[in-house]
C-alpha cells in the first residue's frame, strides 16, 4: 500500500512533466506571470504596502476583493457534489472531482491573497493555533483561517484518495468517501458564510452590516463557481477523452438560472431597503451606483456588473438560449464578470468609502497590486492544470499502477 | 531616505534564540529560516522574530525585550531611547472630554501629538484628526472636512471636532484582531503590541472612529526629532507594516502627567483625568455639562466625551 502510494506520487510527477507543445507553452506562460508577480511582491515586502494604493481610509482593496471572490468559487465548485452523490446522478459524477480540484486551486489563491495583504508576512505564524495566539472564537478572521484550511485539507484528501483508488484499479470505499463528501457541503457553505461574517459583523461599516450579506454571498457564489466549471467542462470534452454528457451541462445551467434569480432578488432587496428608506447609510450605495460629491470611479463598474448579471440571467432562464452553446458560454462570461466586479471591488471599496469620518478617498489598484494578483491567479491555474494533467488519465482508467509504466513511454495525445 | 534603513539585528543573522518558552522552541529554526528568507536576512533578528505576545512574556523576558529594543533604537537613531513598561495605576480609569464650544480648530494638538508620540514624519501619521463641520448641519460626518486650510480659524459658520481614539469600553478593534495583538488595559487604554501585530488591518475596518493608522511604508522619524521617553505599548518608534493609535499618551499619563494634546491646547478645550476619582475635573464635566458620545448607537461605549462648555 505504502509502496504503491510512493509509486503513485512518482508516476504523477512524471505525468505532469510530460506534455505536448501547447502544454509546455501554457505552463511557461503561467510561470512567467508567477515570476512577474513574485518580482512585484518582493518590491512590496521591501518597500511596505505603500506601493499599493491602499491607505488608512481604504485599508483593504484589490487583494481582499479577490480573496472574497475566490472563496465564493471554492464554495460553489463543491456544490455540484450534491446532485452527484446525494442523488446518485450519474452524468455529473465525473464533474465532482473536477469541482473539488477547482476548490483546491481557489483556496490556494485565497490563502495567497491573504498572505500578500498582511503587513508583516514574517509573522504569519502568530495566527497558527497553539504556536501563535489565535483570538478564537472572538475574531471572525480566526474562524476564517480555520475553516478555509480545514476545507482545503478535506478536498485535498478526497481528491488524492479518489485518484489513488483509480490508479490502483480499486473501487473507492464508499463508506469513507460519502461522509467526507457530505461533510464538505456544510463546510462549503461555512467558508463563504464565515467570510461574509468577516465584513458583516462590523457595525462601523453600514454597507456590510446587513443581515442578508451572507445569503447574498452564497447566491452570487453559486452563479460564478459553476460558470467557470461549465466552460471548463466543454474544454475538457474537446481536448480529452472524458465523456461529459450534454445533459449534465444543461442541468448545471438550469440550476444556475435559479441561483441567479435568487441573487438578483437579494441584491434588489438590499438596494430597496437602502434607497427607499434613505437613511444616511445610503451614501455607500450612492457612491457605488451614482457617485458621491463628484467621485464616480466605481459607477461604470457597478452598472456594468448589474447589466451583465441581468443579461446572463435572461440567457440562462430561457431554455432555448441556455441549450445554445454560444449563448451559454456568453452567459458564463457575463455572469463571471458580473460577480467578479461585484464581489471584488463592488463590495470592499464602497464598504470603506466614505471612511469612518466621512472622507472620500478614491482607491484604484496600483501596478504592484495587479501584478501580484496576476501572479497568484497564475499559481492557482498552475495548480489546477497540474492536477488535471494527472487526474484525467487516471479518471479514464488509462493510467494505473500496472498500465501506467508502459503507457507513459508510448507517446499519446496529451490532455490540456 | 537614510533614516528609513531597517533595523539591523544586534548580532547579525546567526544570532541564537533566547531561552525559555516551550512554544518558541516548538516553532523551531525551520520556520525562522523561512521567515528570514522571506524578509531578507539582516532585517529581522531571531529574537525579534520569535518574540511572543507581550502579555505572555515573563518579567525576565520583558526585560530582555526592552534591552534589545533600546539597543536597536540606539543603533538606528544614534541616541539613547528609554523604553519603559509602567503598569496601569490601581484605581484609575482614564477619561477624556472635549469642549466643542471652545475648540477653534487650530490643530496644535495634532502636531504636539506627532512630536510626542514619535510618529512617522513623511508620510506624516496623525492620530488626531480635526474635522471642520458646518454649524447648520451639526455633527454630520458626511459634511466633515479634515483638510480645511483657511487663512484664519475658526471660520464663520463652522465648528471643529477633533477625533482620536475614543478608548472604547467595548472596543470592536480588540474584538476582531485575529492574533490578540491589541487589547484594553486596566486603566481603559487600548494598546497595540507592535511586535505582535501581523498588519492584517482588520482593526482598521472595525474602528468606527478612523482611529487606527497603518505604517504603509517604513516610518520616517529623523533622529533629532525622536522623543526618547517612551513606553513599550505607546510611543516607542514603530516598525513598518503594523498599526498604531492614540494611547492617551500612556508614557505620560501613567506617570501622572497630562497627555501632550491636553497640555498644548491654547483654549483649554481638552479635559483629562481619572473617571474613578469623584473630585477630578473630568467627573465635574460629566456631571455638570451637556455631554455626548460620538456614534453612540454603535455601543462601543467610548471613554471619550464631547461636551458644550458654554
Ligand atoms: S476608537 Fe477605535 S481604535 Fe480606539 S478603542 Fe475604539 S475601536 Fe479601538
Ligand atoms: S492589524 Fe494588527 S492589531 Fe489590527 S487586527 Fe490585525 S493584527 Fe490585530
Amino acid at each position: 500500500m505504502l509502496r504503491n502510494f510512493w509509486q503513485f506520487i512518482t508516476d504523477t510527477l512524471r505525468l505532469i512533466t510530460r506534455g505536448n507543445r501547447y502544454y509546455y507553452a501554457w505552463i511557461a506562460f503561467l510561470l512567467l506571470l508567477i515570476a512577474i508577480g513574485t518580482g512585484a511582491y518582493i518590491g512590496q515586502v521591501n518597500e511596505g504596502l505603500i506601493v499599493t494604493r491602499m491607505r488608512d481610509q481604504v485599508s483593504w482593496g484589490f487583494y481582499i476583493g479577490n480573496f472574497t471572490f475566490l472563496v465564493g468559487v471554492a464554495a460553489a465548485a463543491i456544490m455540484l457534489v450534491i446532485p452527484a452523490y446525494v442523488y446518485d446522478w450519474e452524468p455529473i459524477k465525473e464533474i465532482t472531482i473536477l469541482g473539488e480540484m477547482l476548490a483546491i486551486s481557489a483556496l490556494i489563491m485565497c490563502l495567497g491573497f491573504v498572505m500578500v495583504d498582511i503587513g508583516r508576512p514574517d509573522r504569519f505564524w502568530h495566527i497558527i493555533p497553539l504556536v501563535g495566539r489565535l483570538n478564537w472564537p472572538q475574531s471572525m478572521l480566526a474562524w476564517d483561517v480555520i475553516v478555509l484550511n480545514l476545507y482545503l485539507l478535506l478536498n485535498w484528501f478526497v481528491v488524492t484518495y479518489l485518484l489513488f483508488c483509480a490508479y490502483t484499479d480499486r473501487h473507492y470505499v464508499k463508506k469513507l468517501v460519502l461522509p467526507l463528501v457530505l461533510l464538505s457541503i456544510p463546510m462549503a457553505v461555512s467558508i463563504h458564510t464565515v467570510t461574509a461574517y468577516l465584513y458583516n459583523g462590523l457595525a462601523a461599516r453600514p454597507f456590510w452590516n446587513s443581515a442578508i450579506l451572507a445569503p447574498r454571498f452564497l447566491a452570487s457564489a453559486f452563479c460564478s463557481g459553476p460558470a467557470i466549471l461549465l466552460i471548463l467542462l466543454q474544454v475538457l470534452r474537446k481536448t480529452t477523452k472524458l465523456s461529459i454528457k450534454d445533459e449534465a451541462i444543461f442541468k448545471i445551467a438550469e440550476l444556475m438560472a435559479y441561483t441567479m434569480g435568487f441573487n438578483l432578488f437579494l441584491t434588489a432587496a438590499e438596494a430597496f431597503k437602502e434607497l427607499y428608506s434613505g437613511t444616511e447609510h445610503m451614501v455607500y450605495f450612492q457612491y457605488l451606483l451614482f457617485g458621491l460629491k463628484g467621485h464616480t470611479t466605481l459607477v461604470p463598474f457597478a452598472w456594468a456588473s448589474i447589466l451583465c448579471g441581468l443579461a446572463a440571467f435572461i440567457l440562462f432562464l430561457v431554455p432555448r438560449f441556455r441549450t445554445n452553446w454560444t449563448l451559454l458560454n456568453l452567459g458564463c462570461v457575463l455572469i463571471y464578470a458580473s460577480v467578479y466586479i461585484e464581489k471584488g471591488m463592488g463590495l470592499i471599496i464602497p464598504g470603506l468609502t466614505p471612511d469612518a469620518l466621512g472622507e472620500i478617498y478614491v482607491y484604484r489598484p496600483s501596478y504592484t497590486e495587479v501584478a501580484v494578483a496576476a501572479g497568484i491567479f497564475a499559481i492557482g491555474f498552475l495548480v489546477f492544470t497540474l492536477m488535471l494533467k494527472a487526474a484525467v488519465p487516471m479518471m479514464l482508467g488509462e493510467f494505473t499502477l500496472t498500465r501506467g509504466r508502459r503507457r507513459l513511454d508510448a507517446p499519446e495525445a496529451d490532455p490540456v | 531616505m537614510t533614516a528609513q534603513e531597517p533595523i539591523q539585528p544586534a548580532e547579525g543573522c546567526a544570532s541564537s534564540t533566547p531561552g525559555g518558552g516551550s512554544r518558541r522552541e516548538f516553532l523551531g529554526t525551520a520556520v525562522a529560516a523561512v521567515a528570514t528568507a522571506l524578509t531578507g536576512c539582516g532585517k529581522l533578528s531571531h529574537e525579534e522574530f520569535l518574540q511572543h505576545n507581550f502579555r505572555e512574556l515573563s518579567k525576565d523576558e520583558v526585560r530582555d525585550v526592552i534591552a534589545r529594543l533600546e539597543r536597536e533604537y540606539k543603533e538606528k537613531y544614534g541616541r539613547e531611547v528609554k523604553v519603559t513598561n509602567t503598569a496601569p495605576l490601581p484605581g484609575v480609569i482614564f477619561g477624556y472630554a472635549l469642549d466643542l464650544s471652545r475648540c477653534i480648530g487650530c490643530r496644535r494638538c495634532v502636531h504636539a501629538c506627532v512630536k510626542e508620540n514619535n510618529q512617522s514624519r513623511s508620510p506624516e501619521v496623525q492620530w488626531i484628526r480635526v474635522l471642520e463641520l458646518e454649524k447648520e448641519e451639526g455633527v454630520n460626518l458626511q459634511h466633515a472636512d479634515q483638510y480645511y486650510d483657511p487663512a484664519e480659524v475658526p471660520r464663520e459658520g463652522h465648528f471643529y471636532m477633533p477625533v482620536q481614539c475614543q478608548q472604547c469600553k467595548k472596543p470592536p478593534c480588540v474584538k476582531v484582531c485575529p492574533v490578540g495583538a491589541t487589547w484594553r488595559e486596566k486603566d481603559g487604554i487600548t494598546v497595540v503590541d507592535y511586535n505582535w501585530c501581523i498588519g492584517c488591518r482588520y482593526c482598521m475596518a472595525a474602528c468606527p472612529y478612523g482611529a487606527r493608522h497603518f505604517n504603509w511604508g517604513e516610518p520616517n522619524l529623523p533622529p533629532d526629532q525622536v522623543n526618547p521617553d517612551t513606553h513599550y505599548l505607546g510611543n516607542r518608534p514603530r516598525p513598518k507594516g503594523v498599526v498604531e493609535k492614540c494611547t492617551f499618551c500612556i508614557q505620560r499619563t501613567r506617570k501622572g502627567l497630562y497627555p501632550a494634546c491636553v497640555e498644548i491646547c491654547p483654549t483649554g478645550s481638552r479635559k483629562f483625568g481619572n473617571l474613578l476619582d469623584k473630585t477630578s475635573e473630568i467627573r465635574y464635566v460629566l456631571e455638570n455639562k451637556r455631554v455626548f458620545k460620538l456614534k453612540e448607537e454603535l455601543n462601543t461605549q467610548p471613554n471619550f466625551f464631547y461636551f458644550y462648555g458654554v
